[in-house]
């Protein structure tokens, strides 16, 4: 089954990836495929599972204790614009625009 | 025109009272300063991974076990994918699959017509309670065109509790949260003050005719206080009457409430429907709970968290504390919702019950129709009394021993109010308030007062 240029739209919106070419959304179609094989196993009645530990307990729980924090300078550095001690982004999520009104190759697949 | 059936649920966020955050060590705190509070992990750096905090756990399954819910003895996190510049990693760890608890219920009270003396008891399921993480704050600075980022908040433990859509109008989703918020108080597992963001509600509202299926529902948020919530969900559901039966259509939107204008409008930010893209946490492994049945043999306590163990040293829940109090003393259920309502009343109510030898039944009124008035006339806290219980119940002893009329007491009390550090009795003697309960003295001075008034008795006399 071929990906439609709408799934492939979506995709870009809610991932803010660029398939860019062709070759890019072949890759994916592979990659979908090579998961899809997993469906070829017959798992009615078979509770997916989550780790290898299955019911056993293994999650390990932490006391709740301060013990991190208080590293605002390092933290800031990682940030291209800053404001006193606040990171600093644009008013809002800017959206990818419209299929229509953005150039990607989609356009003509 | 056909009756409107009003569908009212809440989805509600919880902050949870705990020293350290959900996934990492670093401080839960209102109010530091940007960015202080952060670890690398909430600032989502590279490299880092999710650690479960235990008392976040405790907090969940106490909250659960208060709402009569079924604790899942394996629930599971997922990651819940959404862009926006208070989430650093690009996804917030949620329970989405399998919740810590499940289907569970709340009672709450009404005052019917708005009279407290008839009071009716209603119910509301909950859903599902889950952990999740809060994310961080954005400031908007509109002037400079740029949103300000504090992580502070981010990764802190949330309870979200889900309430069915039992609710019919804005007066229940009030009472039933401010049910909800003396029981999380009761328990400790979050402060749940809405003024400072502790908790925060979403209602989900729509209307439809009997006998028809649901009507379309929005979303409505930013709700800050108990009593804007009641307003936002009541001007809600008349706006969607009015849009339907002007032959409109409601949109499965989410609005936002407007507190200055009183209404519900349009939220910019949520275009079309979202996709979450949930997937399981792969950083996490299941959630195991255990009861003192399935406890294991050899394992680490700090490492094992016993249903049953919690369930036993639960406090007393709301209701509870006011069935004791109308058992003990007498008074009425409203009354006891007074009490409960007021943060430190029924402490103070009691202590002075302890101090005098006037019935409780009798130092109810006092409470409540005097103390509490005036504290809300004057915008003062139970803590903040200028009155303490110990003077207030030095005067109603004055009372009970029949030294000062009632009337009296209440003079004395006004004069109390200006906290001069005057005692009762001390007012009496200044303002001359004594009783008199000497038959001859009171004689002489009716005498006096109709010989002064010979015209008026005449008449009087006369009928």
């Amino acid at each position: 089954q071929k990906l439609s240029v709408d799934v492939l739209d979506h995709l870009e919106h809610l991932a803010l990836v660029d398939f860019r070419d062709s070759e890019g959304v072949e890759r994916l179609q592979k990659a979908i495929q090579f998961a899809e094989q997993l469906q070829e196993v017959n798992t009615d009645g078979v509770e997916p599972m989550d780790s290898v530990l299955e019911d056993r307990w293994c999650l390990y729980l932490r006391e709740d204790d301060v013990t991190e924090g208080n590293c605002t300078k390092e933290l800031l550095e990682n940030a291209r614009e800053k404001v006193e001690e606040y990171f600093v982004a644009p008013p809002g999520n800017i959206p990818l625009p419209k299929l229509e009104e953005r150039e990607t190759f989609l356009q003509s697949s | 025109i056909a009756p409107w059936i009003p569908v009212v649920g809440l989805e509600i966020h919880a902050q949870i009272s705990s020293n350290s955050k959900l996934f990492s060590g670093s401080q839960v705190q209102f109010a530091a300063p940007p960015n202080s509070l952060v670890s690398f992990f909430d600032a989502s750096l590279p490299g880092t991974l999710p650690v479960l905090n235990r008392r976040c756990v405790e907090a969940a399954v106490m909250t659960g076990l208060a709402l009569n819910c079924s604790i899942n003895k394996k629930s599971l996190f997922d990651r819940k994918h959404y862009f926006y510049a208070d989430l650093p990693a690009g996804y917030q760890i949620t329970q989405q699959r399998v919740p810590i608890a499940v289907n569970g219920s709340l009672s709450y009270s009404l005052c019917i017509d708005n009279k407290m003396s008839q009071m009716v008891t209603k119910t509301v399921r909950i859903k599902q309670i889950q952990l999740e993480q809060d994310s961080g704050k954005s400031l908007h600075d509109d002037t400079r065109c740029q949103t300000l980022v504090d992580l502070n908040r981010a990764g802190v433990g949330l309870m979200e509790v889900v309430m069915e859509p039992d609710m019919c109008c804005g007066e229940e989703a009030a009472a039933a949260v401010r049910e909800l918020q003396l029981i999380l108080q009761a328990l400790g597992s979050s402060q749940a003050v809405m003024a400072e963001g502790q908790l925060r509600v979403d209602a989900n509202v729509s209307v439809h005719h009997p006998g028809e299926p649901y009507g379309v529902r929005t979303e409505v948020k930013n709700i800050n206080s108990i009593r804007f919530l009641a307003k936002a969900v009541d001007y809600e559901i008349q706006r969607q009457i009015e849009e339907l039966e002007n032959g409109g259509t409601i949109l499965n939107e989410t609005r936002a409430f407007d507190s200055k204008l009183g209404c519900t409008v349009p939220m910019r930010d949520k275009e079309g429907k979202q996709d979450y893209r949930f997937m399981p946490e792969p950083n996490l492994p299941p959630l195991i709970l255990y009861d003192t049945k399935s406890l294991p043999a050899n394992m680490n306590h700090q490492q094992v968290i016993n249903i049953d163990w919690i369930h036993e040293r639960l406090p007393d829940l709301p209701s509870v504390k006011r069935e004791k109090l109308v058992e003990q003393y007498g008074i009425l259920p409203e009354h006891s919702f007074t009490l409960l309502n007021e943060d430190g009343l029924a402490e103070f109510f009691e202590s002075v019950v302890k101090q005098t030898q006037m019935k409780p039944k009798k130092v109810i009124g006092w409470i409540l129709n005097d103390l509490l008035s005036y504290l809300k006339q004057h915008s003062l806290t139970v803590k903040e009394s200028p009155v303490s219980s110990f003077l207030l119940a030095d005067l109603l002893n004055l009372l009970e021993k029949k030294e000062i009329s009632s009337t009296a007491a209440k003079q004395v009390l006004v004069e109390l109010w200006k906290g001069e550090g005057k005692t009762p009795l001390e007012i009496v003697k200044e303002q001359k308030l004594e009783l008199l309960h000497d038959q001859k003295e009171l004689e002489q001075i009716c005498q006096a007062v109709i010989d002064g008034q010979e015209n008026e008795v005449i008449m009087m006399v006369l009928g």
